[in-house]
């Protein structure tokens, strides 16, 4: 990461620096550097320490078949389980399905968020009062919300098919309609920390370029896509990073909402069904593993095809 | 420093304490997956005389979510844990594994004495008893006898084929409920119905083989009957909205509707009537309209085997205070603990001779309807690979209405071996 560059002016050259600075440091540096590590230090083995543990241990069991209630019989397959899931089509059926969940939650929020932190941005009036009703949804337990959602899609009890005029139109009894209700409960718990952290990057914008944009007639849309936009980048990559990782994982809306029914079943019920319903606890930590390394895989596609620079988030640009 | 230290240590005896066993010796902690067990357990510790005392501790109310905290909390070696409800089902699991004390010869005579075959059959593991029968259930017919005559059927008069009811509901424009939903109530759907075929899930003889050489028997006469029975049913005018997803309470939920017609369910849902009435969303004379009878067959000439449910107490392996608990035990499950359970939760005592009181009689008036039926029973699989057992049927089998009576029942059978045998996910 950039650490010892100091704030850099745009992404790009941030980028471009950090590589090229391989560099013999100062004292200062060096020195600044050292006190980083004391300070940090901590904190950073006790991290290692108590995630690094249960990763290995999950790569290692990953290599046995061992069920939980039959300990005796447990014996080593090395990647056995590996190849099991990868050349299971239920694996590549419902990575589809995460995938599909990830694209259209992640797209749909996007856009929402971007609204909702405009609005947010812009009130003049009950600035508090707004944002914290915009905010409540993402401070309901998921489980919470997908029972409301669960409810309100119901055939018997629910409000949707009588606000529509959809008659006894079972949501939970298709893959589509399934999917669609559970992709709209994802929506609307995370579309706030989604707007949340694009109005982080909204408020960055200094006001002299929306002035000075509109000095030289630039129209409201003009304005969004020239100034606006390319000023949040950094923002809204973050923000997509953030919500990609967590849509992907997505467990909660589909075991309440679904169970899993109907094909609706994500990686993450893949590792659960294996793990806690089979106890097949290598089997199941071969799927975990599996499902942690595309997580990195789309952290550093973020991270390296899109340029996305997180220490912007942190305000360090100024 | 000194403070620091001072703080460290604290904090480092708060850890500890975390871990150390603070009951005291006489107290039980027991695990109930009822709410009315917990009166139950009221009165026997005070009936003790302060011998014992429990500990009340809530599982999930489904038996999966159940299951599985009793699995990670016994496979963990809690010592915390004393005398668990376990579903019948998982009970092999649970005791293949080691997790329960079996009770010895004496014990099982003393628990199993009067008990239907049924609830007796599936707390019984490789001759040994490992859950004391707290409760037995099973389903049976409901019907409301206006739609008979539309209909052209009468349960009443004998025994009744899924078949005709299907037919009969669907020319009478009424509903006939199941349990579609993907959970373990299709299990049991599919259990009940092919054993009342002449089948059984898995191969006789291959509930005690290892995992990866056990056969299952889906693939033969009796699953293609099951298979039929589920599709036409879920295919057809009688099947009630949302079907593929319909549990117990919504089946109950649609046989209480105007066109309510006919359903299979557990008993409680007679206790469950009541409630709605006294609540104001059922007319008071409902429950005239009720009728009930054996679990429909699905060969007009083979008895049928309805399904077989319940509860079990069991005693975890590594408690410290398992006589303490065989005696608690004893008061849990006697007869008038069962008597009162019935009363309360509405669930079917295990033991034959609490369908003679006059006071259950009263309440139930299916009671002699509802002990036959446990004893003709058939228990789900006595394996203990039943997680995987139950997981494949539950994915092969759903949703009804898309099964195939040609290629499901072998694409079942090849999906539960080769789960079984770690070559397939489920």
């Amino acid at each position: 990461m950039s650490t010892t560059t100091p704030a850099a002016p745009t992404t790009k050259a941030a980028a471009t620096k950090t590589t090229h600075r391989r560099v013999r440091l100062t004292d200062r540096a060096r020195k600044e550097r050292n006190l980083g590590w004391m300070l940090a230090g901590p904190a950073f083995f006790v991290m290692v320490a108590v995630t690094g543990y249960p990763i290995l241990n999950a790569i290692w069991l990953s290599m046995f078949d061992y069920r939980l209630t039959d300990p005796g019989a447990k014996s080593f397959v090395g990647l056995g389980n590996y190849a099991t899931i990868l050349t299971d089509g239920l694996f590549w059926r419902q990575f589809g399905v995460t995938v599909i969940i990830t694209v259209v939650t992640v797209a749909v929020e996007l856009v929402l968020g971007f609204a909702l932190a405009m609005v947010m941005h812009r009130a003049l009036y009950l600035r508090t009062a707004l944002r914290t009703a915009i905010l409540v949804p993402y401070g309901i337990i998921t489980v919470v919300s997908s029972y409301a959602w669960a409810y309100a899609f119901s055939s018997t009890y629910g409000f949707v098919n009588p606000t529509f005029g959809l008659g006894e139109f079972d949501w939970f009894g298709g893959t589509w309609s399934a999917l669609f209700t559970v992709c709209v409960a994802e929506i609307w718990k995370t579309t706030p920390f989604m707007s949340l952290l694009l109005l982080a990057g909204l408020a960055q914008i200094p006001d002299d370029y929306l002035e000075a944009a509109k000095v030289d007639g630039a129209k409201a849309w003009q304005r969004v896509k020239r100034v606006i936009l390319p000023n949040m980048k950094a923002a809204i990559m973050v923000a997509l990073l953030f919500r990609t990782l967590d849509a992907f994982r997505i467990f909660d809306s589909v075991f309440i909402m679904t169970a899993g029914a109907q094909n609706t079943e994500t990686l993450s019920f893949l590792a659960y069904r294996q793990t806690i319903s089979r106890v097949m606890i290598g089997l199941g930590s071969a799927v975990s593993v599996i499902l942690a390394i595309l997580v990195v895989l789309i952290a550093v596609m973020f991270v390296k095809v899109f340029r996305t620079d997180l220490s912007q988030q942190r305000g360090d640009r100024k | 420093m000194l403070k620091r230290l001072a703080v460290l240590l604290l904090f480092a005896s708060l850890l500890t304490g975390c871990g150390s066993d603070n009951n005291s010796s006489t107290t039980l902690s027991y695990f109930i997956a009822d709410a009315a067990q917990a009166d139950v357990a009221a009165r026997c510790a005070t009936e003790s005389g302060g011998a014992y005392a429990f500990d009340i501790q809530r599982l999930p109310n489904n038996a999966a979510g159940g299951r599985e905290q009793l699995l990670r909390r016994l496979a963990a070696q809690d010592r915390s844990l004393d005398i668990v409800s376990v579903d019948p089902p998982f009970m092999a699991e649970f005791a293949n594994a080691g997790f329960l004390r079996p009770f010895t010869d004496s014990e099982k005579q003393e628990f199993s004495a009067g008990v239907l075959k049924g609830p007796l059959e599936q707390s019984t593991f490789r001759n040994t008893l490992f859950s004391a029968p707290l409760y037995g259930n099973t389903q049976l017919l409901w019907y409301r006898k206006s739609v008979l005559q539309k209909a052209g059927v009468d349960p009443a008069a004998g025994p009744v084929t899924w078949d005709q009811l299907i037919k009969g509901a669907s020319q009478a424009g009424v509903t006939f409920a199941a349990q579609g939903r993907r959970n373990e109530s299709l299990m049991v759907w599919v259990n009940a119905l092919i054993a009342s075929a002449g089948g059984s899930i898995l191969a006789p003889g291959s509930e005690n083989l290892p995992a990866d050489q056990v056969k299952t028997g889906l693939d033969s006469p009796a699953g293609t009957a099951a298979v039929t029975v589920m599709h036409d049913l879920a295919v057809s005018p009688a099947a009630p909205a949302g079907f593929s997803t319909a549990g117990e309470e919504d089946s109950r939920a649609a046989f209480q509707e105007a066109n309510g017609g006919f359903m299979v369910n557990w008993p409680y849902v007679w206790a469950a009537f009541d409630a709605a009435i006294k609540e104001g969303s059922l007319p008071a004379n409902f429950k005239d309209d009720v009728g009930w009878a054996a679990y429909p067959r699905v060969e007009a000439g083979r008895e049928s085997a309805p399904p077989s449910g319940g509860l079990g107490l069991s005693i975890s392996a590594f408690s410290h205070r398992q006589d303490l608990a065989v005696q608690a035990i004893r008061c849990l499950a006697s007869k008038q603990s069962q008597t009162e359970f019935m009363v309360s939760a509405g669930n079917p005592a295990a033991l034959s001779s609490v369908f003679d009181d006059p006071k259950i009689r009263e309440m139930f008036p299916m009671a002699d309807q509802i002990r036959e039926g446990m004893d003709t029973a058939t228990p789900r699989p006595v394996s203990p690979y039943y997680g995987d057992v139950t997981g494949s049927i539950q994915t092969a089998f759903h949703p009804p209405d898309a099964l195939n009576p040609q290629t499901t029942p072998r694409e079942a059978n090849s999906l539960l071996e080769d789960v079984l045998s770690n070559k397939r996910l489920i």
